[in-house]
């Protein structure tokens, strides 16, 4: 039997193989991706993202508990999740930590954690990233949660791959000239006040209000063709993580903004997003790839040497290389 | 881009008290290119055995300080061959008595370390161990 018949069967094993051969994009999992496409689309992807330490992964831990524990009469749902971590910009090496808060769903065979390295990429997520989600949704996971690396202002990758995104902040982390810039407030679907036990917390969640309050709330990217009969305007809940405190409010929260998405006409404008800006990824690597097939080392070398002395500028460089790399 | 790195599971199984030389090793192997997942304190063979299989790890690598080895690690080595894992690598390191070292090598465990053991050995020792998947990717 095939790594893709076996993970549509259900196989763990072959699962975790075929992510990492999605993830090494090797020929067998480029593949797998095609057959597996099909099969996609069903799952509500949730990115989680904020500064490192606010307790994303604690969060999570948390979400996925209550979301295999749900009250009498709901379904639990299976849940996968991607850590992402950095990787070093030195060794290419990494650790990946997301796992140590992940701890009380252990165990649990409709629960599916995979940590993965960010491998260069800058916007908080790997290239790979959407790929390894794929497979997930293919597999039958219900909800996805990305987890991207502990984020600054502007990582927004996330806004492109997920269906709803929650920022996690803390008390403390800056003033309310922070919570107006442009940025990572900017993508939240749902916000949640992490630590909300710490001192400084009334005052965190007034900053985050009036950035609320004050945003003339846009989908993103553009209005123009949006349907959306009424706004969304993302809740700001408080929570303690690593004690259970305000989780399910959260859980009410991702299950409301899913309903939103779906009952306003913004899911498939989002999936429709998504999918584009997957398509142009590719894209771009792929013609990126093409041009350095196109063009010798040798003349690249020589056009770089030509940068470095001044005999030609950037842009002038650029269009040699777009030719062909011909002078 | 389709690069292989070899990804490794340092796990602590068991009591112990901290985790300090098990972090040591994860940032050292982390300098040298390798994918670390580090799973904490007091996790059970269990736990480490379901990371493992998430994760396709090439090798696992148990820190023990409490004595408890010779109970942990069949029991981890048993779990990941019943998974069908038998390929993965399982090194040891921590307090060890020199006895039990050739019983445990003779378990299926690739290496043993105690304290004073030098981080490049350990990484040369892992590299040669999956020395078939560390050549580089066809591209």
């Amino acid at each position: 039997m095939s790594l893709v018949e076996s993970v549509l069967q259900g196989n763990r094993l072959a699962l975790a193989r075929l992510l990492t051969q999605v993830e090494n994009e090797t020929q067998q999992g480029l593949e797998a991706l095609n057959r597996l496409y099909p099969y996609t689309g069903k799952a509500h992807i949730v990115g989680v993202t904020g500064a490192p330490g606010t307790g994303k992964s604690s969060l999570v831990n948390q979400l996925i508990y209550a979301l295999r524990h749900p009250p009498p009469g709901q379904k639990p749902l299976r849940v996968a999740v991607v850590a992402v971590d950095p990787s070093s910009p030195f060794s290419g090496g990494a650790i990946l930590g997301d796992r140590v808060r992940m701890r009380d769903v252990a165990g649990d065979a409709d629960v599916f954690i995979r940590s993965s390295a960010s491998r260069g990429a800058l916007g908080g997520v790997a290239a790979s990233t959407a790929n390894l989600v794929q497979v997930f949704d293919a597999a039958g996971f219900e909800l996805i949660f990305i987890e991207t690396v502990g984020a600054g202002q502007a990582e927004v990758d996330i806004a492109h791959l997920a269906h709803t995104v929650i920022v996690v902040e803390a008390p403390g982390l800056g003033d309310d000239i922070q919570a107006i810039k442009a940025g990572i407030l900017e993508i939240a679907d749902i916000i949640v006040l992490n630590k909300a036990d710490r001192p400084m917390v009334d005052n965190a969640e007034r900053a985050l209000r009036m950035m609320i309050e004050m945003a003339s709330r846009k989908p993103i990217p553009a209005a123009e063709n949006s349907q959306s009969a009424f706004p969304w305007t993302p809740p700001i809940l408080r929570t303690v993580a690593t004690e259970g405190t305000g989780i399910p409010a959260v859980v009410e929260a991702i299950q409301n903004h899913r309903h939103y998405l779906q009952t306003s006409g913004e899911w498939e404008r989002r999936e429709r997003h998504r999918l584009q800006s997957e398509l142009e990824n590719l894209l771009r690597a792929a013609l990126m790839k093409r041009l350095q097939a196109a063009i010798s080392p040798e003349a690249y070398r020589r056009i770089l040497s030509e940068l470095v002395s001044r005999q030609l500028s950037p842009y002038q460089a650029l269009e040699i290389l777009l030719d062909g790399g011909k002078q | 881009m389709s690069e292989r790195k070899i990804r490794v599971l340092i796990a602590k199984p068991g009591l112990d008290g901290h985790d300090r030389g098990a972090k040591v090793v994860a940032r050292a192997l982390r300098d040298a290119g390798m994918e670390v997942i580090y799973t904490g304190l007091r996790q059970t063979p269990e736990m480490i055995a379901e990371a493992a299989l998430q994760e396709d790890v090439d090798v696992v690598g148990l820190s023990i300080l409490s004595g408890a080895h010779m109970a942990l690690v069949p029991r981890v080595l048993d779990l990941l061959r019943a998974q069908g894992q038998e390929n993965v690598k399982v090194f040891v390191g921590g307090i060890i008595p020199d006895e039990d070292i050739p019983r445990l090598l003779e378990m299926g465990v690739v290496g043993v370390y105690g304290p004073g053991t030098l981080t490049e050995q350990i990484i040369k020792d892992i590299s040669a161990a999956v020395g078939e998947l560390n050549q580089p990717a066809q591209h």
